[in-house]
């Protein structure tokens, strides 16, 4: 019986700092997610949007700059997301929290198309 | 005309609307290419080659001159002083041998829609002492859809900007093609603005010479790079009437014209700075010239109405 007692009273300081290193662990990745979250960059570039199609996963931002001499705009056909004008060199960021299909084009430009599929 | 073998000759209009006759004369401001049309029948010849542009061959009742694209505010090297070379444009119309009756201007008026921009071109029009129509480009629409362009010169015009006068016997049009543009699209007019098209001009004699004027070619130059508008086909439709119809648009800095039945088309060059020829570089971004050459490729627009005749003689001149 006292064998057994000791086992028990030494079982649950081991669960407890197990527990703690769990919970350790998994704070430690959260600071580490905010630290650096999850970011993407879309170039315009030549009348065109640099990679035209992107695929991250949610909560990720992303950010367009324009390359170009001439002036665009980033613009979501369903008007969920819409840039100033971006002048050269000016940029635009948008975070996606939630999982979708997001065609945009540039309003100025229409021929410029692109699109971020959130996962 | 001095010189043959610099002319190009065509008689394409001589049995009206429903011959599909086609001509395309692409004249690009490089060149230094003049081009005249009277009576159906279009001349294009260098203008280095003739001492007097706009001079004796485009004499008329009424004439005017088209200005676009001048991008007030745009400072990358293809041109650092927009101001100084739309300056060098009105001086032309200063020097042109018959004074037009007014100007237009064809959209791309600022290049930011900033205030200031604006301003500055409005300053130096109005030390021209000409009267002035603008239609908008999309540059002038940017962040407000339109909001200040309206306040600046929509007055008396309907929905986004679109009216039409009269002078001399010519009716004039114009119309915006840069609103509401859907992604993937090309330039578009509109229904509410076709229909009214439809009405202004139904009252209208068949020979009323008709001046269409819009931003964004209203003829299919170059879809690929948005160099079109949607809808365009209906809108010229209610002119088919129309024994002499122009349409004058800006938007692709470069002279080009096409004839095509009863309707001249004809692109301006712009006076800030030229665009490639279509398909010709990997997109229509401004294109970077010799210092020495910029101005060959810029210019303004100098059109001629002679009653009588079928058409207008359009006359293009380079700035250097």
């Amino acid at each position: 019986m006292r064998i057994r007692v000791c086992i028990a009273r030494l079982a649950v300081p081991v669960l407890a700092a197990a527990m703690l290193l769990f919970v350790t662990a998994k704070s430690s990745m959260v600071v580490k997610a905010q630290q650096a979250p999850a970011a993407m960059e879309v170039k315009i570039d030549n009348f065109s949007f640099g990679p035209a199609a992107i695929t991250v996963s949610a909560g990720t931002t992303v950010t367009w700059i324009n390359r170009d001499d001439i002036p665009h705009t980033v613009v979501s056909d369903d008007k969920i997301f819409k840039s100033k004008v971006l002048d050269t060199d000016e940029k635009f960021s948008y975070t996606f929290s939630k999982p979708g299909t997001y065609p945009y084009f540039c309003s100025v430009h229409p021929k410029m198309t692109g699109k971020v599929v959130v996962q | 005309m001095t010189n043959k073998k610099d002319e190009i000759l065509h008689d394409h209009n001589h049995d009206g609307i429903d011959r599909r006759g086609f001509l395309k004369c692409m004249a690009w401001a490089g060149t230094g290419t003049l081009c005249v049309i009277q009576g159906g029948v279009l001349k294009s010849f260098a203008l280095d080659r003739t001492s007097d542009p706009g001079g004796a061959a485009a004499k008329g009742e009424l004439s005017f001159v088209q200005l676009s694209d001048s991008h007030m505010g745009f400072n990358k090297p293809a041109n650092t002083d927009v101001a100084a070379t739309f300056q060098a444009a009105i001086d032309k119309v200063h020097g042109l041998a018959t004074p037009p009756e007014f100007l237009l201007h064809t959209g791309d008026i600022s290049h930011l829609s900033k205030p200031e921009e604006f301003d500055t071109v409005d300053q130096m029009l109005r030390n021209t002492g000409k009267e002035t129509f603008f239609v908008p480009g999309e540059h002038d629409m940017l962040n407000d859809d339109g909001k200040q362009f309206m306040e600046r010169y929509g007055k008396g015009s309907k929905g986004s900007g679109w009216y039409s006068f009269d002078k001399k016997g010519v009716h004039f049009v114009g119309l915006v093609n840069v609103m509401n543009l859907k992604a993937g699209g090309l330039g578009s007019l509109g229904h509410e603005q076709i229909e009214w098209l439809e009405d202004d001009v139904k009252h209208l004699k068949s020979s009323t010479p008709i001046v269409v004027f819009a931003h964004i070619p209203l003829w299919s130059v170059y879809p690929e790079w948005g160099w079109g508008t949607e809808d365009s086909a209906q809108a010229l439709a209610y002119l088919k009437k129309f024994g002499s119809v122009t349409v004058l648009n800006g938007h692709i800095h470069q002279i080009m014209q096409k004839v095509e039945g009863n309707v001249t088309f004809h692109t301006a060059a712009s006076t800030a700075f030229p665009q490639p020829e279509p398909g010709k570089a990997p997109s229509p971004g401004p294109m970077k010239v010799p210092a020495e050459q910029l101005r060959s490729y810029l210019g303004v627009t100098d059109v001629n109405y002679v009653q009588g005749q079928h058409a207008l003689a359009v006359v293009d001149s380079k700035l250097g």
